[in-house]
């Protein structure tokens, strides 16, 4: 989470996997007009790439691929692209979110509706993957904040007290997981 | 139509429920997790909403396993129960 992966499988598996995952999410936000898939389904597959790469790459060396704490301002942009679609429609003399009535020369009502219906999803592209980021990174930074306030103490005692009778086989004892060498 | 197959999918969904309820190492609830939420979206593909799939498998087995993962890396690897 904080920290990378220590395995290599996983760095490298997941640095072949993001680009990929990336491609994929754009041709189902491209393709979305023409089947199933849009503007939700492609935000959330390029969210999960980053997290994928927050997730095995660690904190510092993901902020190559995106940068934290821009990701609340830019969920807010694809909240504004949405809803200043649908206002420039609104102002423009047809109801909120007509794309017919969009205020753009030289398209037909067809093209103005393909047109509109593309910036609707962009913004919803956009909201999507950004408020998904968001939450992962306050959810990381606050539990830094935690462990940096508080004693990381007790938490690394109860990792290592529910793991150590399985390895081990051994009862830890009353007084906790004191590493004491165990004579041959 | 194809009710084997459905069939098939319903039996593993209820196997992964039933393990990831009963397994006391949450990572592997997790991705008995997200075996359901594939599976449920191969079974809403079969009933033709293809949409709802789409969204079933990209959140369900994608974000919702990542998320899981987050949580089991701020708590503990084991059921303590």
């Amino acid at each position: 989470m904080k920290s990378a992966s220590t395995s290599p499988i996983i760095q490298v598996a997941i640095r072949g996997l993001m680009p990929v995952i990336q491609l994929v999410a754009l041709y189902v936000f491209f393709h979305g007009h023409y089947s199933p898939g849009g503007g939700f389904q492609g935000g959330v597959l390029l969210a999960v790439s980053v997290m994928l790469g927050r997730l095995a790459l660690g904190m510092d060396m993901s902020q190559v691929v995106f940068r934290t704490g821009i990701a609340v301002g830019l969920s807010a942009l694809g909240v504004l692209i949405y809803a200043s679609t649908g206002l420039a429609a609104l102002l423009a003399g047809g109801e909120f979110l007509n794309y017919a009535f969009l205020p753009i020369p030289g398209l037909d009502p067809p093209g103005l509706r393909n047109l509109g219906i593309l910036l609707i999803e962009a913004g919803v592209t956009v909201g999507v993957m950004m408020a998904l980021i968001a939450i992962y990174d306050e959810i990381v930074d606050s539990r830094g904040e935690a462990s940096a306030t508080a004693t990381p103490e007790p938490e690394a005692r109860r990792m290592e007290d529910v793991r150590k009778p399985r390895e081990k086989g051994v009862d830890p004892g009353p007084e906790g997981p004191e590493r004491t060498p165990v004579a041959p | 139509m194809h009710w084997e197959i459905e069939l098939l999918m319903m039996l593993v969904m209820i196997t992964a429920a039933l393990i990831a309820l009963h397994i006391r190492s949450l990572l592997a609830a997790v991705v008995t997790l997200n075996i359901f939420s594939f599976m449920s979206a191969g079974l809403m593909v079969s009933m033709g909403a293809i949409d709802v799939a789409f969204t079933e498998a990209v959140v369900g087995a994608g974000a919702v396993g990542i998320f899981n993962i987050l949580a089991i890396f701020c708590t503990t690897r084991s059921s303590l129960d």
